[in-house]
């Protein structure tokens, strides 16, 4: 019936789910792409915490719906990725398993294999990069191979897309016949023990639907399932001694004491009988493969850590010379944009929303998209060589020494852009509390939004040929402060265990265009989609606290005194001031009365606590806060320099430095915060941030305020 | 008892013994170090502080204090 059903009628046609599972570095999204792309339809999803690929295409007559699942080694639940992928395995529904394999590399890609087979899951093994192996001389005799282990293999290349046809076939095959017992083969002590079980499940006719080999298998492995299934049968009390009995005997043949370890090498065992069995290598002399060759200059004991620093400057010149061209453009486009869509509406207070609000806002957020594609480009391209790696490598020792790992590097650097990339990128840490104390981290990086505040300040209090190095100081003194916080966190909230540092170098790969362009723009799309919306509505709300409650009799009377006005420049100077006192009495102006004396020992106003409050939507309105609060209207830039003079003279020397310090180390701009909580994987994370930033920020400003005190 | 810490650059080894807790060997597993693995150390980085090493065909990145829980002989 099912030759019945043709693509006239797809929405009934058979439907296979596969999981496709895989070792890191083994070309499973490179597969996933070359699949779906010979047969077109692809539809992407992308997960919530670890990303977890969603590929919809058909071929014949049915409709495949593919799951990319995260790359493990083994399932020993260590990583996030080990996690999702096990427990999608485990509870999830699927038709079958691909198993992709490196040839390779084949002996250490069938540990993932044997513990699939395990599972008593329908399954089909792709024998991936079979074009490369051909290359290193290594040949694999797939049909063989399929007979020993009762699984089809087939001989795959993502690359040339040479047996992508055979592999779906196999699928559809595996799908329409019955499940075949996998053969994986153990030493003899174990058969032996498997054999006491089966007999003694067999005696009792325990029903079941998996074979009793594999519940001997799984029992002896201690699987947690099969445990609980068994826990409560009867067969149970009679079972548990003989199972203790089986465990010690395991355990002694292989002088550990412990069972999985010892399984782990069955399994090698095993793997290398297949490996011996099926695959022939030509007598080909090792020559120092090209990955160790580049090895030898990049991570290299003396030159690897400058060829990177020069490569993350690099990385940081294009972002923000390249990233800063189109800037202008963006910018004037969304001015054009908010006067064109302002002139149609009538309405002022909803005018003044939409443009004033919503589009400008926005707009603030889209302007950085330039940059922001530039980076992620980078960092895909540093992350898809293999070179990301290499740096964890370089670094570890370094960071180890403050409590953090080789691998959060990437993502600090990251935070000298934008913070919200930061914080996505903060999840190639795989254990959780490396990654949280670095998500913790990444707000002492000073981010581009908070440039104008300090390029304002430093132009205010410093003669032009210091502000330059004003700058950098106050960059690298975020970065030290960052540290230091690491080391205070780490003996502290995050104390415990230094988390083990194992990981792998893959080989040098040339990256694929199609794959960095895919996943730059999966990423931009979710910074537009969650940094926008929520900017629109920060917007919106920071807009209404400064306009409202609307006031009258100010209106009216400056109305008087404006028409009264002789010369041009008094009737700016008398809007200035009427947008002040609104300003004062709006819902702002009172938040900013209100808490006035919070800060007050930092040596703040009630114009500067509204400034940072504002700051809390994003870092670029602290500067137009301060713009109009001192009364210059709303147009205004770092580079105003009546707003220099205007700051030079209304604000101290050291109620100004007490001011950068809050700026460089308070709470991110309210996108990113909600970027961290999501990251993080709880509000109450948020909280802590809070606290934590601005106690340390509150403290640090209360002593950099008294200290410049001193000197002025 | 040698360890892999105490190995040079270019020096192949193989395991006799994990004596890390059993997370870290679980993970250690899982990478492919295990009894009766050879190990080829390519590389240290400054300070001696993390060493790359060679199991199969894969590079594997570990801490010093990693490495001195891997019991190892030597190989040739």
């Amino acid at each position: 019936m099912n030759d019945i059903q043709g693509k006239a009628c797809p929405v009934i046609a058979n439907h296979i789910k596969i999981a496709l599972v895989g070792q890191p570095n083994v070309g499973k999204s490179m597969l996933i792409n070359s699949v779906s792309n010979a047969h077109l339809h692809v539809g992407n999803f992308s997960g919530v915490t670890v990303d977890k690929t969603e590929v919809l295409f058909d071929y014949k007559d049915y409709h495949f719906t593919v799951v990319d699942l995260p790359g493990t080694y083994a399932f020993t639940d260590y990583t996030i990725e080990e996690r999702v992928t096990h427990d999608y395995l485990c509870a999830e529904s699927y038709d079958l398993i691909i198993n992709v394999v490196d040839s390779t590399n084949l002996e250490k890609n069938l540990q993932l294999t044997s513990e699939l087979m395990s599972m008593n899951k329908n399954m089909v093994i792709a024998l991936n990069m079979s074009d490369e192996a051909y290359k290193e001389g290594i040949e694999i005799d797939a049909a063989y191979m399929s007979e020993l282990l009762g699984i089809p293999c087939i001989k795959v290349s993502a690359v040339t897309k040479e047996g992508i046809e055979e592999l779906l076939d196999a699928v559809v095959s595996v799908r329409e016949k019955e499940k075949q017992e996998s053969k994986l083969i153990f030493s003899e002590p174990v058969e032996e023990e498997i054999a006491q079980i089966v007999w003694y499940l067999d005696k009792h006719r325990y029903e079941a639907k998996n074979s009793y080999r594999n519940i001997a298998i799984n029992l002896l492995k201690n699987n947690k399932q099969t445990y609980a299934k068994l826990h409560d049968d009867p067969v149970w009390t009679e079972l548990q001694p003989i199972l203790i009995e089986a465990s010690k005997h395991v355990e002694l043949h292989h002088d550990s004491d412990d069972i999985k370890e010892s399984f782990a090498e069955e399994y090698a065992s095993f793997n290398r009988g297949i490996v011996a069995e099926v695959l022939k290598q030509e007598d080909y002399k090792e020559e120092k493969s090209l990955t160790e060759k580049i090895d030898n200059v990049l991570i290299h004991p003396f030159l690897g850590i400058p060829i990177f620093l020069f490569l993350m400057w690099g990385l940081f010149q294009l972002t923000f010379e390249i990233g800063s061209i189109p800037m202008d453009w963006i910018d004037a486009f969304f001015g054009w944009f908010g006067d064109t869509v302002g002139a149609t509406i009538s309405n002022d207070d909803v005018r003044s929303l939409i443009v004033d609000g919503i589009i400008a806002g926005v707009g603030a957020v889209i302007l950085f998209v330039p940059n922001i594609i530039i980076l992620f480009i980078g960092i895909a391209l540093l992350e898809s060589t293999g070179y990301m790696s290499r740096v964890a490598f370089l670094l570890d020792g370094f960071f180890h020494k403050f409590g953090m790992h080789g691998q959060s590097f990437i993502p600090l650097v990251t935070g000298f852009g934008c913070s919200i990339p930061a914080y996505m990128s903060a999840r190639i840490l795989k254990n959780d509390r490396d990654r949280l104390l670095t998500l913790f981290i990444i707000g002492f990086m000073s981010c581009g939004a908070r440039l104008p505040v300090y390029v304002l300040f430093a132009g205010a209090f410093f003669s032009p040929e210091m502000a330059g190095n004003i700058l950098f100081a106050i960059y690298i003194g975020g970065a030290m402060i960052g540290l230091v916080a690491a080391k205070i966190l780490k003996l502290t909230a995050f104390k415990g265990a230094d988390e083990p540092f194992v990981m792998e170098m893959p080989k040098y790969r040339l990256p694929s265009a199609k794959l960095i362009w895919h996943t730059v723009l999966t990423k931009t799309m979710m910074y537009l989609k969650k940094a926008g919306t929520f900017i629109a509505a920060a917007s919106m709300l920071i807009w209404f606290l400064s306009n409202y409650p609307h006031n009258l009799m100010i209106k009216e009377e400056y109305a008087t005194k404006i028409e009264m006005a002789v010369s041009e420049e008094a009737k700016n100077t008398l809007a200035n001031e009427q947008a002040v006192a609104h300003l004062e009495q709006s819902y702002l102006g009172s938040i900013g009365k209100f808490s006035e004396p919070i800060f007050a020992p930092l040596g703040f106003d009630w114009k500067m606590s509204v400034a940072l409050q504002t700051g809390l939507a994003a870092k670029e309105v602290v500067v137009s806060t301060l713009g109009v609060l001192y009364a210059l209207g709303d147009d205004v830039d770092e580079e105003n320099s009546s707003l220099i003079t205007a700051i030079s003279k209304n604000i101290s020397f050291a109620s100004a430095i007490a001011f950068i310090v809050v700026i460089m180390i308070y709470l991110p701009c309210l996108a990113a915060s909600i970027v961290f909580t999501r990251e993080a994987g709880g509000i109450k994370y948020f909280f802590y941030l809070f606290a934590f930033t601005s106690i340390v920020a509150y403290s640090l400003a209360f002593i950099a305020y008294n200290i410049a005190l001193l000197f002025t | 008892m040698k360890t892999l810490k105490d190995c040079n650059k270019s020096c192949k080894v193989k395991v006799i013994k994990l004596h890390a807790p059993t997370d870290l060997k679980q993970r250690l597993i899982s990478f492919g170090i295990m009894k009766e693995a050879i190990i080829e150390v390519l590389e240290h980085a400054p300070a001696k502080s993390t060493i790359e090493i060679k199991v199969g065909k894969m590079r594997i990145a570990l801490r010093a204090q990693e490495a001195q829980l891997i019991e190892v002989e030597k190989y040739e």
